[in-house]
C-alpha cells in the first residue's frame, strides 16, 4: 500500500468528531507548533517540504507565504479557497465532509504561520452540507481550546469563519474570491497588486487550497524534509486525485507523486481499469481546464517512458504532446465517447462561467461554444475547425484571470490531438448523429499517433 | 519627490514620474504610438484593464530584472519600471492579438454606425477602421435587448454596450448614489438599474460622455443631427454646481448639444452637471470662447478650419520631434 498522510483515517467510524479524531493523533500539529514552534519556523518547515498548491497552479506553498507582506499594524489574513467548481474535480468536497478537523488543524497552524488573527473558509454556494459540518467542528474545536483568544495558552488568537460563496465558478479565483469574501461581484481584479499585498479588505492575504492547507498538518508532524522524501523530483507528498469517467471504480484517491499513470488507471488498488471491459480513449488529467490528450499519450510521453502522476511528468512535452497536473481531476474517456460532444460540453460551462469583465473572455468563449455546438449537432463548416483554433488563440493570454486560458486550453488541445474526429463530424453529419468516431488510432503506440497529427 | 523612471516604447525614450502606467507614458509621447484604450479613464480611478485593446509587449522589464513578460500586458493597468523597453506598434504580436480583441468586441455589436448618434466620435468605430477586419466571421445571431430609458434624459441602448464599466465608475465617483450597475454575468451581463429605476442626480449625464460607443446617448440630441455636421466651439457660464465649462455643437445658430470638453483621447476635461448638459441651450446662456480644437483624424474636422497643434513635450524635446516628424510638417504646412 502506498503511503497515505491525509487520508489514512478516512474509514474510522467518527473521524469527523473531535474526540475520534483526536484519539487518532488529530490537533498534534497544532501543539507542536504553537509551543515548540515560531511562525518563521513553520514556513521555514513548508518550504523544505516543497509543497505545491493543490488548487491548479502549482506554486510551491511555502515560497507564497514568504512572500506575504508584513508590515506593523496591519491585519493579515489567510483565506482558505473551498471554492471548488471545477468540472471533474471532488477531492476538497470529499476531505471537507469527511476528515472536516484535518482542514481546521491545518488552518489553525498556518494561520499561526502567516500572523493571521481572522481567517475564513470560503466555501462554494452549493456545498450546504459541507458548510454545516465545517461550522459543527468549528464549535467544537473553539469548545476544545484549539479556536479563540490564548490558544493552548500559547498567547495566540485565531477567529476562524465559514463563508458560504454563491456558487460562481469565477470565485475560485483567488482576487475574485476575495471580492466575493468582501461582499462585491465576485469580478477577478486585475493583478498586480497581488494578495499577498493587497489583499481581503485592502491586506495582504494569502489564499490556499484545501488540501494545501490539510497538507501543512503532516508537513508539522514530521517534519518539511520527511515529507519531501515522498514523491517524486519536485513534486513532493501526496496527492488527492478525482478520478471519474469510464472507470471501473471511480472515486478519491490519495496517491503518492510519481505513481505512473498507467499504473492509476489499471491497478487494483486504484481505479480498477475501464469500466465493461472497454478501451481507453483519452483522458483530462487534471480537471476540465487542462488539455486533453489521447491515450497513446497518457500512458507515455512523446518519447516512449511512463508518463507519471507528477507535475514535471504531467506537463512534459508542453502543450504539444504534455498537459498539466491541475487540480487533480482525473476524467477517462472509453472508446465510445464523443470528443467533439465533450469539448463543447467543456466549452458550456466555461461560456456560462465567464464573469463578463473583460472582452476576451466574454465574447470568445460564446463564440467557441456555438461553432462546437453546431460542429456537435452536425451542421459545421470545414473552416470552423481553423476559426475555432484561431479564436482560442485570441483569448489564451489575453485576458485578466486564468479563466480564458481554461477556456481556451481544452477546444485548442482537442482540436490538436482528435482533429480527424473533428472533421469527421464535419465530413458525416447524419452519421455523427448515430455513432461515434470510435477510438480510431488515439490508443496505438506513440510512433503512430504523432504521424497522425502532422 | 522621487527621482523619474526611463521607459522606451517603440524606441522613443521618455522619462516619466514613478507609478505612471505605461499607457500614460506613451500618452506623454503621442502619436501613433498611444495604445487605444476603450475602457480606461484616466479620471476616473479604478477603471481600465477589461476591453484589452490596449494590450503591449514589455519586452524588458527593468534594468535591474531584464527578463520580458511572459504575458502581453494591459498598458493601462501596469506601471513603469525604470529601463522598461515596450513594444506597441513595433510588435507583430500585439497589432494580432489587438485585431483580435477588436473583432471579439464586434462580435456582438449590433453595427448599426449608419444610425448610431455616437457615430463620428465612437472609440469603437474608430478602433475599427483601424484594426478590424472587413468582414465578420461570427455567423450566429447577435445578442440583442431592449432600449431602456433611464431617466427622462439619458437612453440606454444595451446592444451596442462593450462593458468598458466606464458609466459605472463614473456614478460611484462623482455622484453621490449610484442606482445602474452591470447584472449578470458573461455575455449576458447588461448594464442596467435595478427594477428600472431612473438614474436621477444632478451629474448623471455624464455617463453619456464617458460612454465609449452609443450605448448610453442623450435624448435631447437623439436623431437630432450627424456630429459631423455640427460645429463645436468652447463655451462656458457661471455654474453654481459644476465649473461650467463645455463644448457647444451647433448646427446654424441653433445649440443642438452640450457636452463637457475633451481632451485628443475623448476623456472628459470636467465632468459637468445636467443644468448645463440638457437645460441651457441657449447662446444667450454661454460664453462663447473659441472654435473647439479637433484632431485631423477626425470626421468631425472635415468641415472645420483649425490646424493640430503637437503635444509641448514634442515642440520641447528634439527626439521626439523627429519621431513625429511627419505631423510637424503638416502643422507647418497649415
Amino acid at each position: 500500500m502506498a503511503r497515505k498522510l491525509l487520508l489514512e483515517h478516512i474509514n474510522v467510524p467518527g473521524i469527523n468528531t473531535l474526540d475520534v479524531y483526536r484519539q487518532k493523533g488529530g490537533y498534534r500539529s497544532v501543539e507542536k507548533a504553537l509551543k515548540t514552534l515560531s511562525p518563521d519556523d513553520v514556513v521555514e518547515e513548508v518550504k523544505k517540504s516543497g509543497l505545491r498548491g493543490r488548487g491548479g497552479a502549482g506554486f510551491p506553498t511555502g515560497m507564497k507565504w514568504s512572500f506575504l507582506a508584513k508590515p506593523e499594524g496591519v491585519e493579515r489574513y489567510l483565506v482558505c479557497n473551498a471554492d471548488e467548481s471545477e468540472p471533474g474535480t471532488f477531492k476538497d468536497r470529499y476531505l471537507m465532509t469527511y476528515i472536516p478537523h484535518a482542514l481546521i488543524e491545518g488552518m489553525i497552524v498556518s494561520s499561526y504561520a502567516l500572523g493571521a488573527k481572522t481567517s475564513y473558509i470560503y466555501v462554494r454556494g452549493e456545498m450546504m452540507p459541507q458548510i454545516r459540518i465545517l461550522e459543527k467542528a468549528i464549535a467544537e474545536a473553539k469548545s476544545a481550546g484549539f479556536l479563540g483568544k490564548n490558544i493552548l495558552g500559547s498567547g495566540y488568537d485565531l477567529e476562524l469563519y465559514v463563508q458560504p460563496g454563491g456558487g460562481a465558478y469565477i470565485c475560485g479565483e483567488e482576487t475574485a474570491l476575495l471580492e466575493s469574501l468582501e461582499g462585491k461581484r465576485g469580478n477577478p481584479r486585475i493583478k498586480p497588486p497581488f494578495p499577498a499585498i493587497a489583499g481581503l479588505y485592502g491586506c495582504p492575504t494569502v489564499v490556499n487550497n484545501v488540501e494545501s492547507i490539510a497538507a501543512v498538518v503532516p508537513i508539522i508532524n514530521d517534519g518539511g524534509e520527511e515529507y519531501a522524501k515522498v514523491g517524486i523530483g519536485r513534486s513532493t507528498g501526496t496527492k488527492l486525485i478525482s478520478a471519474s469517467g469510464n472507470l471501473v471504480r471511480p472515486g478519491v484517491y490519495e496517491i503518492e507523486l510519481g505513481l505512473p499513470v498507467e499504473e492509476f488507471i489499471y491497478s487494483d488498488e486504484y481505479c480498477g481499469g475501464i469500466a465493461n471491459g472497454k478501451r481507453l480513449k483519452a483522458t483530462v488529467a487534471g480537471g476540465s481546464s487542462v488539455p486533453v490528450l489521447p491515450a497513446n499519450l497518457t500512458l507515455k510521453l512523446a518519447n516512449g517512458d511512463p508518463r507519471l502522476m507528477s507535475y514535471e511528468s504531467l506537463s512534459e512535452g508542453g502543450f504539444a504532446t504534455g498537459t498539466m497536473m491541475g487540480s487533480g481531476g482525473f476524467i477517462a474517456f472509453d472508446e465510445d465517447q464523443c470528443i467533439v460532444r465533450n469539448t463543447w460540453n467543456f466549452s458550456r460551462f466555461y461560456h456560462h462561467e465567464s464573469c463578463g469583465q473583460c472582452s476576451p473572455c466574454r465574447e470568445g468563449t460564446g463564440w467557441m461554444e456555438k461553432v462546437l455546438h453546431r460542429i456537435e449537432h452536425g451542421h459545421g463548416k470545414m473552416s470552423d475547425i481553423d476559426l475555432l483554433v484561431d479564436v482560442s488563440k485570441k483569448i489564451e493570454g489575453n485576458t485578466i484571470c486564468p479563466l480564458g486560458d481554461a477556456a481556451a486550453w481544452p477546444v485548442a488541445s482537442a482540436i490538436r490531438h482528435f482533429r480527424d474526429e473533428f472533421e469527421w463530424h464535419v465530413r458525416e453529419p447524419q452519421k455523427s448523429q448515430q455513432t461515434n468516431y470510435g477510438i480510431a488510432r488515439y490508443a496505438e503506440p506513440i510512433a503512430s499517433g504523432l504521424k497522425q497529427e502532422n | 519627490m522621487s527621482e523619474k523612471v526611463k521607459v522606451t516604447i517603440d524606441g522613443i525614450t521618455v522619462e516619466v514620474e514613478p507609478g505612471t502606467t505605461i499607457l500614460n507614458a506613451a500618452r506623454q509621447i503621442g502619436g501613433d504610438i498611444v495604445p487605444p484604450a476603450m475602457c480606461y479613464y484616466s479620471k476616473l480611478e479604478g477603471s481600465g484593464g477589461k476591453c484589452r485593446t490596449c494590450i503591449v509587449k514589455v519586452s524588458k522589464g527593468s534594468e535591474k530584472d531584464p527578463r520580458p513578460m511572459p504575458k502581453l500586458v494591459a498598458s493601462c493597468r501596469t506601471t513603469v519600471m525604470d529601463g522598461m523597453e515596450v513594444m506597441n506598434i513595433t510588435s507583430p504580436e500585439v497589432l494580432e492579438a489587438r485585431s483580435g480583441v477588436v473583432e471579439i468586441l464586434l462580435i456582438n455589436h449590433p453595427l448599426d454606425c449608419p444610425v448610431c448618434d455616437q457615430a463620428g466620435e465612437c472609440d469603437l468605430q474608430n478602433l475599427g477602421y483601424e484594426h478590424g477586419l472587413q468582414k465578420t466571421r461570427y455567423e450566429f445571431e447577435r445578442r440583442t435587448f431592449e432600449r431602456i430609458d433611464i431617466g427622462d434624459k439619458i437612453q440606454l441602448h444595451m446592444n451596442r454596450c462593450i462593458l468598458c464599466y466606464r458609466c459605472v465608475f463614473t456614478a460611484d465617483q462623482i455622484t453621490n448614489k449610484r442606482v445602474h450597475g452591470i447584472l449578470n454575468r458573461g455575455d449576458h451581463s447588461e448594464i442596467s438599474t435595478y427594477i428600472q429605476t431612473a438614474v436621477d442626480n444632478d451629474f448623471s449625464g455624464n455617463v453619456i460622455d464617458v460612454c465609449p460607443v452609443g450605448a448610453l446617448t442623450d435624448k435631447t440630441f437623439r436623431f437630432k443631427n450627424r456630429v459631423w455636421f455640427t460645429k463645436p466651439v468652447d463655451a462656458h457660464r457661471d455654474c453654481p454646481t459644476c465649473k461650467g465649462q463645455v463644448t457647444l455643437w451647433y448646427k446654424g445658430a441653433d445649440v443642438l448639444r452640450v457636452t463637457a470638453r475633451k481632451d485628443i483621447y475623448g476623456e472628459v476635461e470636467d465632468f459637468i452637471c445636467n443644468t448645463c448638459r440638457f437645460d441651457k441651450k441657449k447662446t444667450a446662456d454661454w460664453v462663447i470662447e473659441q472654435p473647439t480644437h479637433i484632431s485631423d483624424t477626425s470626421v468631425i474636422a472635415s468641415n472645420h478650419y483649425e490646424t493640430m497643434k503637437p503635444l509641448p513635450v514634442i515642440q520641447t524635446d528634439l527626439r521626439l520631434q523627429q519621431a513625429n516628424k511627419v505631423e510637424l510638417e503638416k502643422t507647418a504646412k497649415f
